[in-house]
């Protein structure tokens, strides 16, 4: 599904990532754990292709196809989804038009039909049961005065809609409470099938406790500086990440 | 009293920054469809500004003498005048005798009598500007007034109009067939002497639309008049004067685009409201004249004097998306005379490139418990300068007037610039003054998030304007609120990587 080489990418002039490599198989799901500034966002970032992500080594291969030049709406609509860790608020756009705007390029590009107007409201109306979000949540401007929680499952629901092939989730549990974590870790947990992947990028081992990954990285300096199953984010939980730093420094 | 306030784009602090300005950038390269040259034969009068002229013009529309007195008074007003130079707008200073005064299509010397007899270069340019002129083409329910450098060369469905009494004519025809009604109310609203580019207009003025609504009527169609420049080196010039009779109702809509030219052009317009006691005008304006290039080379300037006054009871709607023209300097007003009348003015400003507008409203009430809204909404992308200007004058004898006036400003890029110059002047103390004024920008991460949905930056531009406009446009009358949208699409529309 994704293979990263190798990878190298500048943010401002800086090296923040330093020789990247990882391997996502279909149907799996990869956390990402690491101390603060370790580079967990700018993966999130370089992989969806944000602008002033520089990658200026390695290669980002999406089944089988290089997309280290790609714009981030053409890796969209082959099927990548970055959830945001702080979504933005586009006020006066209407999270419905968005939403329309949003699966119409996506679903066009993938050669699946366009839903029309009464089943795309719909589908809409059944992801926001989903994540638990009031359907008044439409008609209003894109994450226009949501709360935090709000927003997140706002990001969830839209990851319903789109079916991704990969969804990226960039810190989605960071400030929410119990309730709204469970809602998030529903929403992954419905998509997980032999088909789809994940990318959890996460500070903490609580989010792993509702969507049980099959294999946990730490990522230190740039680069992953270890890989295990899933014990291993409760081993991070327990020691902290300092001995891997040094791990790192020595390595 | 709210204090004047100026905001150029913050730098954005993101990292991507540098990046951000380089993309905003290719997606507000301008395009303008409309920039075409219909090649056809005039007769234009050579440049300069004299007496002599302004006989001719008066001459060649067979006007009577009282219509050609008014017109030499106001040129000598207009000699006294000097050009304002209030506005946040710069150019070089006009030279009024480059420009000629007067342009028309030869073949319409011979006044031709039905559409089949108007030269078919002409109907071709109106039909590629989307405004065809055969009825049974036109958009249904829409009266079209059509104007060609200075005179008119159709108006539609005048029969269908004349049934319910509606009289919808050039101008220059109202004032051979209805001068009673003309000389009542030319210059009742904008007076001659009124301003330096109303005087010379009133001296000068070419074709333009005259309307009546008789009493208790309500218009069966839309009216709408589009103006085209088409002529080299020439001035429009246009004259409105719109009548509605106690308690009719009217909606017009004016439309405007010109060739794409690297001299600048003079577009210097009088729009004059009746609104009679109980009676509605609407007026709405998609105004689209040439820009200039990215450069600031060519482009109309457009300084235009719109006024209505409304009578007890009256109502009078002023909606106008603006997005062409170099230099916008225009104030469409409500003067709240009768008590209970209600002044509105709901407008979108689009400025691009070295595009420079000075636009907003005077409200100004006389009545008791009249009403004004204002809603302002400013866009400035590249290099443009945007500015929202405003009057809301309280009269001592307008016992609870209420105003409330909402000025938004939008940023693209970060090198242009939006000013707010509200004035506020009440002398009742009962009346309610409020003023509300937001600035916001386009950012990075906004086109980020539409941009990691599969939606490219141009789309999410373009959507995230329209959503800044939606209040303004749902004024339009709906045919022309899609139109409207689109033109901000086209406006937006660029190569974007």
């Amino acid at each position: 599904m994704l293979e990263i080489r190798n990878l190298h990418a500048n943010v401002q002039g800086k090296e923040i990532l330093k020789g990247l490599s990882l391997t996502i198989g279909s149907g799996e799901v990869h956390a990402i754990m690491g101390p603060n500034g370790s580079g967990k966002s700018t993966l999130a970032a370089v992989l969806s292709g944000r602008d002033g992500y520089e990658v200026t080594a390695g290669e980002i291969l999406f089944n089988g196809e290089d997309i280290t030049g790609l714009a981030p709406e053409e890796r969209a609509r082959k099927g990548m989804f970055l959830a945001f860790q702080y979504p933005v608020e586009i006020p006066g756009v209407s999270n419905l038009e968005f939403l329309k705007a949003s699966l119409e390029q996506v679903r066009k590009a993938q050669g699946k039909d366009v839903w029309d107007a009464v089943t795309f409201m719909k589908k809409a109306r059944e992801a926001c049961t989903k994540v638990n979000l009031d359907q008044a949540f439409l008609k209003r401007g894109v994450n226009e005065g949501f709360s935090g929680g709000e927003k997140k499952r706002n990001e969830i629901m839209q990851m319903l809609l789109l079916e991704p092939a990969l969804g990226i989730l960039d810190e989605t549990d960071s400030g929410l409470d119990i309730d709204a974590l469970q809602v998030v870790a529903q929403g992954v947990n419905s998509l997980r099938d032999a088909g789809r992947s994940f990318v959890l990028v996460t500070h903490y081992q609580r989010l792993l406790d509702h969507i049980v990954p099959d294999h946990v990285h730490v990522l230190a300096g740039g680069r992953i500086v270890k890989s295990g199953g899933k014990e291993l984010a409760l081993e991070l939980e327990e020691k902290g990440y300092g001995w891997l730093k040094d791990a790192a420094a020595a390595g | 009293m709210s204090e004047p306030s100026s905001h150029q784009a913050p730098r954005p602090a993101d990292p991507a920054g540098t990046e951000e300005a380089s993309h905003l950038d290719k997606v507000i390269a301008s395009s303008y469809e409309a920039g075409f040259v219909t090649a056809i034969e005039s007769e234009t009068l050579p440049p300069g500004l004299s007496e002599d002229v302004i006989r001719h013009i008066s001459a060649k529309k067979n006007e009577p003498a009282w219509l050609l007195d008014w017109r030499l008074a106001a040129f000598r007003r207009w000699q006294g005048m000097t050009e304002p130079t209030w506005a946040h707008v710069h150019y070089p200073a006009v030279d009024f005798n480059a420009v000629s005064y007067y342009s028309a299509p030869k073949s319409m010397k011979d006044h031709p009598k039905s559409l089949d007899e108007v030269d078919p270069e002409l109907l071709r340019t109106y039909e590629k500007l989307g405004i065809p002129l055969a009825e049974q083409a036109a958009l249904a329910g829409v009266a079209v007034d059509a104007v060609f450098d200075s005179v008119s060369v159709a108006t539609t469905f005048r029969g269908k109009l004349a049934e319910a009494g509606v009289i919808f004519c050039p101008i220059s025809e109202a004032v051979r067939e209805y001068p009673e009604l003309v000389q009542k109310y030319l210059g009742s609203v904008v007076p001659q002497g009124d301003n330096f580019y109303a005087a010379l207009n009133s001296a000068v003025f070419s074709d333009g639309s005259f309307v009546y609504i008789p009493k208790n009527t309500r218009c069966p169609m839309e009216l709408s008049t589009y103006f085209r420049i088409n002529e080299a080196k020439t001035g429009q010039f246009e004259r409105t004067l719109i009548i509605a009779d106690e308690g009719s109702y009217v909606s017009y809509l004016e439309g405007c685009t010109a060739p794409m030219r690297d001299e600048n052009q003079l577009h210097a317009a009088v729009v004059e409201l009746v609104a009679l006691p109980g009676a509605q005008i609407k007026y709405s304006t998609v105004q689209n004249w040439y820009p200039g290039d990215e450069h600031g080379r060519g482009g109309i300037y457009n300084f235009v004097t719109k006024r209505g006054v409304c009578h007890d009871n009256a109502r009078i709607s002023w909606t106008q998306v603006e997005t062409g023209s170099a230099i916008t300097w225009k104030y469409p007003s409500v003067v709240l005379k009768g008590d209970n009348s209600v002044g509105e003015f709901y407008s979108v400003a689009l400025t691009r490139n070295l595009q420079q507008a000075d636009t907003g409203t005077k409200m100004i009430h006389l009545g008791r418990n009249t009403r004004s809204t204002i809603v302002s909404k400013g866009i400035s992308v590249g290099r443009s300068s945007n500015a929202y200007r405003g009057l809301v004058r309280i009269s001592p004898r307008a016992e609870n007037a209420r105003n409330h006036t909402q000025c938004d400003s939008l940023l693209i890029g970060d090198a242009c610039g939006a000013h707010t110059f509200p004035y506020i002047e009440s002398r009742n103390p009962t009346a309610t003054v409020e003023h509300e004024a937001t600035t916001s920008r386009v950012s990075e991460d906004q086109l980020f998030l539409c941009r990691a949905r599969g939606i490219d930056a141009e789309k999410a531009v373009s959507m995230i304007v329209n959503g800044f406009c939606k209040e303004v446009f749902k004024e339009l009358p709906m045919e022309f609120a899609v139109e409207a949208g689109k033109l901000l699409e086209v406006s937006l529309e660029g190569s974007v990587g």
